[in-house]
Parts: C-alpha cells; sequence; structure tokens
C-alpha cells in the first residue's frame, strides 16, 4: 500500500481517517496494524477492499497486491478479489453474520459468489464449507453447519467467520480486531488458530488490534497508527524493545502488564 | 501488620439465582446461578479485585453487595450493619458510605443533565443541605483532575475518559468508605486507561476508601489490588494476594487464566495453556468441579466431588481437590 488517503466529508468538512498511509506485507507474514480508537486503523484496511461507503473516500494511493493496483481496477475484477483472495475478519461476529440464515448455508455462500475459484454445485459448496468449519477446529461440523448464529458461543461465531474468510483459499487474509470482544481464554484459541492455519495455508496477514499484546504474539512486523498517520514501523523486536517514536513508547507505557503487584510496595496496605 | 485493619465488608455464603422461563407467564424451568455461594472480605482502604471472565457473576456479585441486585441468601455485613437486614430507610442511610463506578461512561451519566447536577445529586438524595453546593462539585471535579467550567456542560461534550472522571467525581462526593468499581477502565482507550487507573490509586491514596474493583482483565485488577478473587461460573475459584494470584497461582484455571494473557514482549511467546471448549452454561453447570470440562488436570473424582473453598496456607485459598 503506497501513500493512501481516505477521508470521510461533512457538509462542511473533510475528516482524514487515513492520511497518506503506506505499509508492506511479505507472503506468508504477519503485519500488525496497532492503534488507538480512531487511529484510521481499520478505515486503513478497509480501503483495501475498496469496502469505504460514503461518504468516505479513498482519494489517493496505490494498493498493490501481488502487482496489480487495486484502486484502479473495476469493481468486477475487484469482486473476484475480495472474499477469495484476500478476505476480511470482522471484531463483531454477531453482527458480521446473518441471523436468520445458518452458519453453514453462509459459508457455502462464500463459495458459490466465487465461481471464478471453483464452479460447484450446491451440494459441494455445503461440503466445502463443512470442510472449512473443520479446519478452523469446529467440533461435530456437519450438525453445527446447520446451527444458526445465535446458537454459537462467541469463540464459535468468530471461528465461523474464519471459515468463511478461508473456504476460497485467500492468499491474503485482514483481520479486523479478531478477538477484542472474545474473553482471554478464547482469545487464546482463536489466536493459536490463526496462527495455525496461517502456517497450513501460508496466508498472509495484516492483523488490526488496539492491543499491543495480541500484536506481540503473532505479529512478524509493526506499523503504529495514531491519527490517521503511520508514526513507526519495524518489526516486531525493534518495536517492543527499542521503539523510537514517543507515541509508540507512551502506548507501550500505558500497556497493563502482569507483574506490577512485584515491583510496588506501596499498595492499601 | 494487616491483621489491625478493621474488616469493613465481609460477604458470606452470597447467592443470586436468576429465575428463567421458558415463555411468558410459564412455569419456572430453572435458574442461572449467577453468585453461587461466594465469601470473601474487604478490609479498610483496601482494593480487593474480583476478576474472571464474562458471565462468571463478577458484576451481579458487586451489585449485590450494593443490593442493588437482591441476593437469594447470604450475609454481607458492610461497617458493622448486616446489610440485608436492613429497611430501605436504614438502607439507603448506609448507602452513603458505599457508592459504585460504572463500566459504560456514556449510559451512566444522564445526557439531559448538566455536570453540575450530575455531580450535586447525591447531596440532594442524601439531603445534606450544604449552601456551598457548587463549590463542593468543582472541588470534586478538581481532586478527579477536571476544570470547574465543565459543571454547566452536558455529558455528550466529553470523551469517555473525562466522562469516566466525572462519574468518579459522583461517587466520590459522599466520601464514602466502599466504592465498587465495575469494570471502570474497560471501555477506555490503553492511555486512558492508564490515567483512569493512576486516578484510582491517587484518590485511594488522599481519601482511604476501599475498592472492590471488579475486571475481566487481570493484568488491570493486579496493578490496583492488593488482593484478588478469581470467579468462574459463579464461584470463587481462589483468593490471594496479588503476588500470589499472578505470580504462583494454584488453581488450574487461574493458572490458565494468567497464561492466556498476550504479552507486550515479543521475546516472551511461550507455550501457554490454552484451554478446550468454551465456558459451560451457568444455566446447567457441570457437575462436581464447575471447571472440570475444561481443566487440563481434571480426574474421575473432579467430576463428582464438588471442590470447597479451602485455605491452602498464607492466607490464600483455592477451590480445588489437587491445590496444594
Amino acid at each position: 500500500m503506497r501513500n493512501l488517503r481516505t477521508s470521510f466529508f461533512s457538509s462542511n468538512n473533510e475528516v482524514r481517517a487515513v492520511d497518506d498511509v503506506s505499509f508492506r506485507v511479505e507472503k506468508g507474514k504477519t503485519l500488525g496494524l496497532v492503534g488507538e480508537s480512531g487511529s484510521g486503523k481499520s478505515v486503513a484496511a478497509m480501503s483495501i477492499l475498496r469496502l469505504i461507503g460514503p461518504p468516505g473516500k479513498v482519494l489517493a494511493g496505490e494498493i498493490l497486491f501481488q502487482g496489480r493496483d487495486l484502486h484502479a481496477i473495476t469493481e468486477r475484477e475487484l469482486r473476484s478479489i475480495r472474499g477469495s483472495r484476500i478476505s476480511m475478519v470482522f471484531q463483531e461476529p454477531m453482527t458480521a453474520l446473518n441471523p436468520v440464515l445458518d452458519v453453514g448455508s453462509q459459508i457455502a455462500e462464500a463459495v458459490l459468489a466465487h465461481p471464478e475459484v471453483s464452479k460447484v454445485s450446491k451440494r459441494e459448496a455445503w461440503a466445502h464449507a463443512v470442510q472449512a468449519m473443520r479446519d478452523v477446529a469446529i467440533p461435530d461440523p456437519d450438525k453445527r453447519a446447520r446451527d444458526y448464529p445465535h446458537q454459537l458461543s462467541g469463540g464459535m461465531r468468530q471461528r465461523v467467520m474464519i471459515a468463511m474468510a478461508l473456504v476460497c483459499r485467500p492468499e491474503l487474509l485482514i483481520a479486523d480486531e479478531p478477538t477484542t470482544a472474545l474473553d482471554v481464554t478464547i482469545q487464546a484459541q482463536i489466536l493459536e488458530l490463526l496462527a495455525d492455519l496461517q502456517k497450513r495455508f501460508g496466508l498472509s496477514m495484516i492483523l488490526i488490534s488496539h492491543d499491543l499484546g495480541v500484536i506481540a504474539e503473532v505479529a512478524e512486523t509493526v506499523a503504529v497508527m495514531n491519527a490517521g498517520k503511520i508514526v513507526e514501523t519495524g518489526t516486531v523486536s525493534d518495536i517492543f524493545s527499542s521503539a523510537s517514536h514517543p507515541y509508540t513508547q507512551g502506548l507501550l507505557a500505558a500497556v497493563p502488564r502482569l507483574g506490577s503487584s512485584r515491583t510496588r510496595q506501596d499498595l492499601n496496605a | 501488620m494487616h491483621d489491625a485493619v478493621p474488616t469493613l465488608l465481609e460477604v458470606q455464603n452470597l447467592k443470586k439465582y436468576f429465575p428463567v422461563r421458558r415463555a411468558f407467564l410459564s412455569r419456572l424451568a430453572s435458574h442461572v446461578k449467577a453468585v453461587d455461594d461466594v465469601s470473601f472480605s474487604v478490609l479498610q482502604g483496601e482494593t480487593f479485585g474480583l476478576v474472571g471472565e464474562s458471565g462468571c457473576g463478577k458484576t451481579t456479585t458487586g451489585r449485590a453487595v450494593l443490593r442493588l441486585i437482591e441476593p437469594d441468601s447470604g450475609e454481607v455485613r458492610f461497617d458493622g450493619a448486616d446489610l440485608l437486614k436492613l429497611s430501605r430507610t436504614e438502607l439507603r442511610r448506609k448507602r452513603r458510605d458505599m457508592q459504585i463506578i460504572f463500566q459504560d461512561p456514556y449510559a451512566s451519566l444522564n445526557p439531559r443533565m448538566k455536570i453540575r447536577n450530575i455531580v450535586g445529586e447525591p447531596f440532594i438524595i442524601h439531603k445534606i443541605h450544604t449552601s456551598e453546593r457548587d463549590d463542593r462539585v468543582a472541588e470534586l471535579l478538581k481532586v478527579v483532575g477536571m476544570d470547574s467550567a465543565a459543571m454547566n456542560r452536558y455529558p455528550h461534550e466529553f470523551s469517555g475518559g473525562q466522562r469516566q472522571r466525572i462519574g468518579i467525581a459522583r461517587a466520590l462526593a459522599l466520601k464514602p468508605k466502599l466504592i465498587v468499581a465495575d469494570e471502570p477502565v474497560s471501555a477506555l482507550d490503553v492511555s486512558i486507561q492508564a490515567q483512569i487507573t493512576e486516578l484510582l490509586r491517587e484518590l485511594q491514596r488522599k481519601f482511604g476508601m476501599a475498592y472492590l474493583f471488579i475486571s475481566h482483565s487481570i493484568p488491570v485488577v493486579e496493578q490496583l489490588s492488593r488482593r484478588i478473587g478469581v470467579m468462574y461460573l459463579g464461584k470463587l475459584v481462589e483468593v490471594g494476594t496479588a503476588e500470589q494470584i499472578c505470580w504462583s497461582p494454584k488453581h488450574p484455571y487461574t493458572q490458565a487464566l494468567i497464561s492466556a494473557v498476550p504479552v507486550p514482549d515479543p521475546g516472551s511467546r511461550t507455550k501457554r495453556i490454552v484451554l478446550r471448549g468454551d465456558v459451560p452454561t451457568p444455566l446447567n453447570p457441570p457437575s462436581g468441579c464447575r471447571f472440570h470440562t475444561r481443566c487440563p488436570i481434571a480426574e474421575e473424582r473432579c467430576r463428582k466431588e464438588e471442590p470447597m473453598l479451602r485455605t491452602i496456607g498464607d492466607g490464600r485459598a483455592a477451590a480445588c481437590h489437587f491445590a496444594s
């Protein structure tokens, strides 16, 4: 991604949500995009797949995916990439899933939407869906595929989202706060699953999170965003051991870490 | 040294079951055992942290202690009185000394009230006629790090962190002895979280009230608490000092919970304990030890026999057959 600019417009104002942002994701690796609320990290990611609707607009920049500029291609061409070669997992699995359709059909829909990947019958698409659910370690996938989203726990719903994103075997997965809505023990399961899938399918990943702990755990390279700009990029070890930008340093210092009970003594004793 | 500090709040065998009806007016189907036989105590001026995942009953415990939710049974002794036996008027008088800070700073402030009235309302409710109410409000705002000009503004004019400060000012108004802080920083960005945590610590140093600090985040709880209780499916599974809980947890659930916390240090990517499965529903909790369905060391016995929360030395306690 080079020099991306995305703005949102109101009648007399322009908000530069993403302002001259560039980053790259290497094949098979994970880029962590970190920042606080409103830093523009989600908007940057959504700009990649042209998911920004009015009043927002991608104003400038190149989004090169395997040498092709996604910003320049037609909507039809983009549609053959979105969901099949680049796909996305969202934060809130309850709002991202259709509540009145069983999850198997929703995953199968992703297969049927991309005949250019594999032209299949409905029955075959269903089989793909069940296999995808097996890939994300949902127990008893044949049965669970007939469940509706509300019948599944938060962790299971997020697995369904991941199955849907991966069913067409994309090369790039954009995961926008995939574990934020989950409890820590479930978060640990999902992060383990993502790492495992990445290894198995050679996925490249953009992981968006506000949680530096999550980023440190899964990313190889990190881009720190603040107020629409990338303030610092580097390898995880660089960012976490020798952050040079004051914003990154401040963010790191603010993270509550385990171990504070060992270093202090004053506490209401 | 701690022996000298008197107990402010003592909770014994607290229970809260929510009835579940299958359909409108139909027969009672079952109960959600939100809080099931929970006991702990909070000393004067200390912070006791309650930690656990969604649905473990930590919030219900916090509210039941204040009788914002009526507990079904148990005993809550606060500052010499048995709260559950007090009449409405007596309870109202007692409430002066116990306040609450809520998680969502957007939902807990009335959008149609000016800050002056939000922070000043406790004085009206408790009929404390200070002629200089505005001065008191201004002073409270100052204490939480806000400008007194905020008085004439409405909640929507403030950011999340500022609103949380306003909520804290309101809780402080009557100089309570206990503040129940229910996830006070969870809705905030990390940099703001750090400010609010620091503010809570500073206020405690200044005014000496006790906190019952409720959070799903172990690192956040550890920052403020002297002692911590860990809850799972309506039960306290382990209690100890912050250091004991965070550095040598004895209960396998506490161990997994701590191990699951992502550490912002790529050098320390260690093998973590990843629990299988989901938290079971509190509608129908597992038999025996409630954790046995996910426990890495569960044996036959755990399926049948429920482990009691028992002392395992050093003032700590765990509810596991194998903890020692």
